[in-house]
C-alpha cells in the first residue's frame, strides 16, 4: 500500500505542485483552518474540520460569467473562458465529497453549466476518512459515513494511531496522483485507524414525512425566531448552490458576476415592485429546510444535506439544521401519540 | 468548446411603443439567421426570456409575440427598477440582450376546436397576448375566443390599438373594463372589477379552457367565479412570475413550493397549484 507520514502532507502537496497541479488543502490561517490553495510553507492541518467546504473550488463565491466592452452607447460581448486549471483537493472530508453529487446534479440537470463543469473535470478529489468527529457532525443521520469514499478519486486513511496516512487511489485520476507524487508516497504496511463514531441524531425520512404535511405549522415560527438572516449557514454549506447575478460597470466595460446567495436573505425573493413572496424569516427558514429535505429529494432522489455540521458551528445565533431536524422528528412523534 | 449558458445574444430594437404610463413594448431583431432559426425551433407560446442591459442586469418577462410571427420577438414591461429602467432608456436602433426561450408553454395543440377564454388584468395581458395572436393567426383551428381584460384606469390598458383591432374583428368577443373611477368621459365599455365583469359575461365552460393572468387580488377573486361557472381546475391555466436570475433551474430562487417557475412553469394549471400547501411561497 501507499503510505505517507501524516506530518508530511506538505511534501505530497509540493510534489503535486511540481507536477503542474494547483493544490488545495486544509491550511492553518490565523485561528482557523481553511480549505485554500497551498503554497510552500503553508501548514496543512488534518486534525480540524475546515470552516469552508470543498464547494469553494468548484463554485467560487464570486466569479465573472459575462463581460462586455463599452464604446459610447454600444456594447460588445466578449467570451469568458471557464477556469480549467488542473487542481488536486487534498484531505477533503467525506461529507464534502458527498455534497459533490448534489452540485454535479444541480449544475447539469437539463442545462449544463460550463463554469462548474470545467473546474469539475480538472479536479482530482482526495478525501480523508474522519477518525474524530465533533458535536456538530451528523453525517450518519443523512446517509453518510465518516470513512465513506464514494465520489472521491483517492482516499487518505489515518493509520497507526494517526502517525501514518494510507493513500488509496480509487480512480484513474487518483492513480495519476500516485505517479505525480513520486517519492512523497512510499510503499509499506500500516493499520488503518477506526473511523470516528458519529451518533445518529434523526431520521431524514421522518423529517420528510413531517414536511409533506406541515407547510403551515406554527413550529416554523418557533424554530426560526433566533435567525438573524446573516447567511453564514448557506455560505459554509457544501450543498447550498443558490446564486445571484450582478452587473458591475466602468465607462469602458461591464462584467456580470455570479455571487453566492442565500434563501435566508430578505432580498432573495423580493420583487422590484415591492412584493416579497417570502415575507418573513420563518418562511425563509422553511424554504431552507424544505429545499434540503423535501424539494431536492423529490426532484433528484438525493438528500440536500450531508451532515457536515458547519451551519451549526458557525451560526451566531446557535441554530443548527441537525437540531431543527431532530425537533421536527420529535414534533412528528408527539403528533402520533 | 461548450457554450456559456449565461451568455445572452445581442438584439437590436427595431421598434418601440409606449403602451401605458411607464409600460413599453419593444420589438427585437435577431443578430443573424442561425440565432433566429434556433429561437423559433424551440419557442412555444408561454415561454419566457431574460432581457438585459450590460451594466444593469437582466430581467425576466414572457415573450409577448407569438411563434407565428417569426421575424422578431416583442416584450412588454413596466419601468420599475434598475434593470427595467435601463431597458426603457434604450432607443430604437440600439441593442439589448436576450437569453431564452426558457420554461414550459401553453399546450395549445391540445386545444384545437375548443373555446378559449382569456381573463387578464393590467400589465398581465402581455403573457396572454402572445397566446391570443397565436390563436388568431391560426383562427380556423380554434373555437370561440373571448377576452375579458381590465385595468385600473383607461390609461393603464395596454395594447390599446390591438384592443381596437380585436374589438373590430367579428371572430373575437372582447370585453374591456376599468375599475370604478378609472373611466374617462368617452369610455364606452364596462366599469367594474374583472371578477364582477367576468361573472356578468358568464362564458360557458363547455369545451372550453380559461387562461387567467393578473395581479394576485384579481386572480384570487376570478378563480371562484370560474369555478361557479363550471370550469374544472384542470382547464384553468395561469402563468406565474417570480424573481429569477438564471432562468434555467440553478440559482434557486424562483420556486413556489416544490415547483421551479423557470423549469416546471411558468405555465401551470390551477389544479397543479391548488396542490401546493401555500399559494405564494
Amino acid at each position: 500500500m501507499k503510505l505517507l507520514d501524516s506530518k508530511k502532507l506538505g511534501d505530497l502537496a509540493a510534489a503535486l505542485a511540481a507536477n503542474g497541479y494547483r493544490v488545495a488543502a486544509p491550511i492553518q490561517e490565523d485561528d482557523a483552518v481553511r480549505l485554500k490553495e497551498w503554497s510552500p510553507g503553508a501548514v496543512i492541518r488534518t486534525d480540524a474540520i475546515p470552516i469552508n467546504s470543498a464547494k469553494d473550488f468548484l463554485f467560487p463565491r464570486s466569479e465573472i460569467i459575462g463581460r462586455c466592452k463599452l464604446e459610447g452607447d454600444n456594447f460588445t460581448p466578449e467570451d469568458v473562458p471557464p477556469d480549467s486549471t488542473k487542481t488536486a483537493l487534498l484531505a477533503v472530508r467525506p461529507c464534502d465529497v458527498a455534497a459533490l453529487a448534489i452540485l454535479d446534479t444541480v449544475f447539469n440537470w437539463d442545462y449544463k453549466d460550463e463554469f462548474y463543469n470545467a473546474r469539475r473535470a480538472a479536479m482530482t478529489i482526495v478525501s480523508m476518512a474522519c477518525t474524530r468527529a465533533d458535536a456538530q457532525c451528523f453525517c450518519t443521520s443523512v446517509g453518510g459515513r465518516p470513512d465513506a469514499s464514494a465520489g472521491a478519486d483517492a482516499i487518505l486513511r489515518p493509520a497507526d494511531g494517526g502517525a501514518k496516512l494510507i493513500f488509496d487511489p480509487l480512480t484513474e485520476k487518483g492513480q495519476a496522483l500516485v505517479a505525480a507524487a513520486g517519492g512523497a508516497l512510499a510503499d509499506g504496511e500500516a493499520k488503518a485507524d477506526p473511523p470516528a463514531e458519529v451518533p445518529v441524531r434523526f431520521d431524514p425520512k421522518g423529517v420528510g414525512a413531517w414536511l409533506a404535511d406541515n407547510f403551515d405549522s406554527d413550529l416554523w415560527t418557533t424554530l426560526s425566531l433566533a435567525c438573524l438572516g446573516c447567511g453564514a449557514c448557506a455560505y459554509s454549506c457544501p450543498t447550498c448552490h443558490c446564486f445571484d447575478m450582478q452587473d458591475e460597470a466602468t465607462r469602458k466595460e461591464t462584467v456580470r458576476r455570479r455571487n453566492w446567495d442565500s434563501c435566508g436573505f430578505g432580498l432573495f425573493t423580493a420583487h422590484a415592485g415591492g412584493h416579497n413572496p417570502r415575507a418573513n424569516q420563518s418562511a425563509r427558514w422553511r424554504n431552507r429546510v424544505m429545499h434540503k429535505f423535501s424539494y431536492i429529494p423529490d426532484r433528484f432522489k438525493l438528500l440536500g444535506c450531508t451532515g457536515c455540521g458547519r451551519c451549526g458551528r458557525l451560526c451566531p445565533a446557535g441554530m443548527a439544521i441537525a437540531d431543527i431536524c431532530a425537533e421536527i422528528v420529535r414534533a412528528s412523534e408527539a403528533l402520533k401519540k | 468548446m461548450t457554450e456559456n449558458l449565461y451568455q445572452p445574444m445581442t438584439m437590436k430594437i427595431a421598434a418601440s411603443r409606449d403602451e401605458a404610463p411607464d409600460v413599453r413594448t419593444v420589438r427585437l431583431e435577431f443578430p443573424d439567421e442561425p440565432s433566429r432559426a434556433a429561437f423559433f425551433a424551440k419557442y412555444r407560446v408561454g415561454m419566457f426570456g431574460l432581457y438585459g442591459m450590460p451594466g444593469a442586469g437582466e430581467s425576466t418577462f414572457c415573450v409577448a409575440s407569438p411563434p407565428t410571427r417569426t421575424e422578431y420577438i416583442e416584450c412588454t414591461f413596466r419601468r420599475v427598477g434598475r434593470v427595467t429602467s435601463a431597458l426603457a432608456d434604450r432607443d430604437v436602433g440600439q441593442t439589448l440582450t436576450f437569453r431564452g426561450p426558457y420554461g414550459n408553454f401553453f399546450p395549445i395543440e391540445t386545444w384545437k376546436g375548443k373555446n378559449i377564454l382569456f381573463v387578464a388584468g393590467g400589465i398581465a395581458l402581455p403573457p396572454l397576448r402572445s397566446v391570443i395572436w397565436n390563436l388568431l393567426d391560426r383562427r380556423a383551428e380554434f373555437g370561440n375566443v373571448t377576452i375579458v381584460y381590465g385595468a385600473r384606469t383607461v390609461a393603464d390598458l395596454v395594447y390599446k390599438h390591438e384592443l381596437a383591432e380585436w374589438a373590430a374583428r367579428g371572430d373575437v368577443k372582447l370585453i374591456t373594463t376599468v375599475d370604478p373611477g378609472g373611466e374617462t368621459p368617452d369610455w364606452k365599455d364596462k366599469i367594474g372589477f374583472v371578477p364582477t365583469v367576468l361573472k356578468q359575461a358568464a362564458p360557458s365552460p363547455a369545451g372550453a379552457v380559461a387562461l387567467v393572468c393578473g395581479p394576485p387580488i384579481m386572480i384570487k377573486f376570478s378563480l371562484p367565479v370560474l369555478k361557479d361557472l363550471g370550469f374544472p381546475p384542470g382547464a384553468i391555466y395561469t402563468t406565474l412570475e417570480n424573481r429569477m436570475k438564471c432562468g434555467v433551474g440553478k440559482c434557486g430562487r424562483c420556486n413556489v413550493g416544490k415547483f421551479y417557475v423557470c423549469k416546471d412553469g411558468p405555465v401551470f394549471t390551477v389544479e397543479q397549484l391548488q396542490d401546493l400547501p401555500h399559494g405564494d411561497m
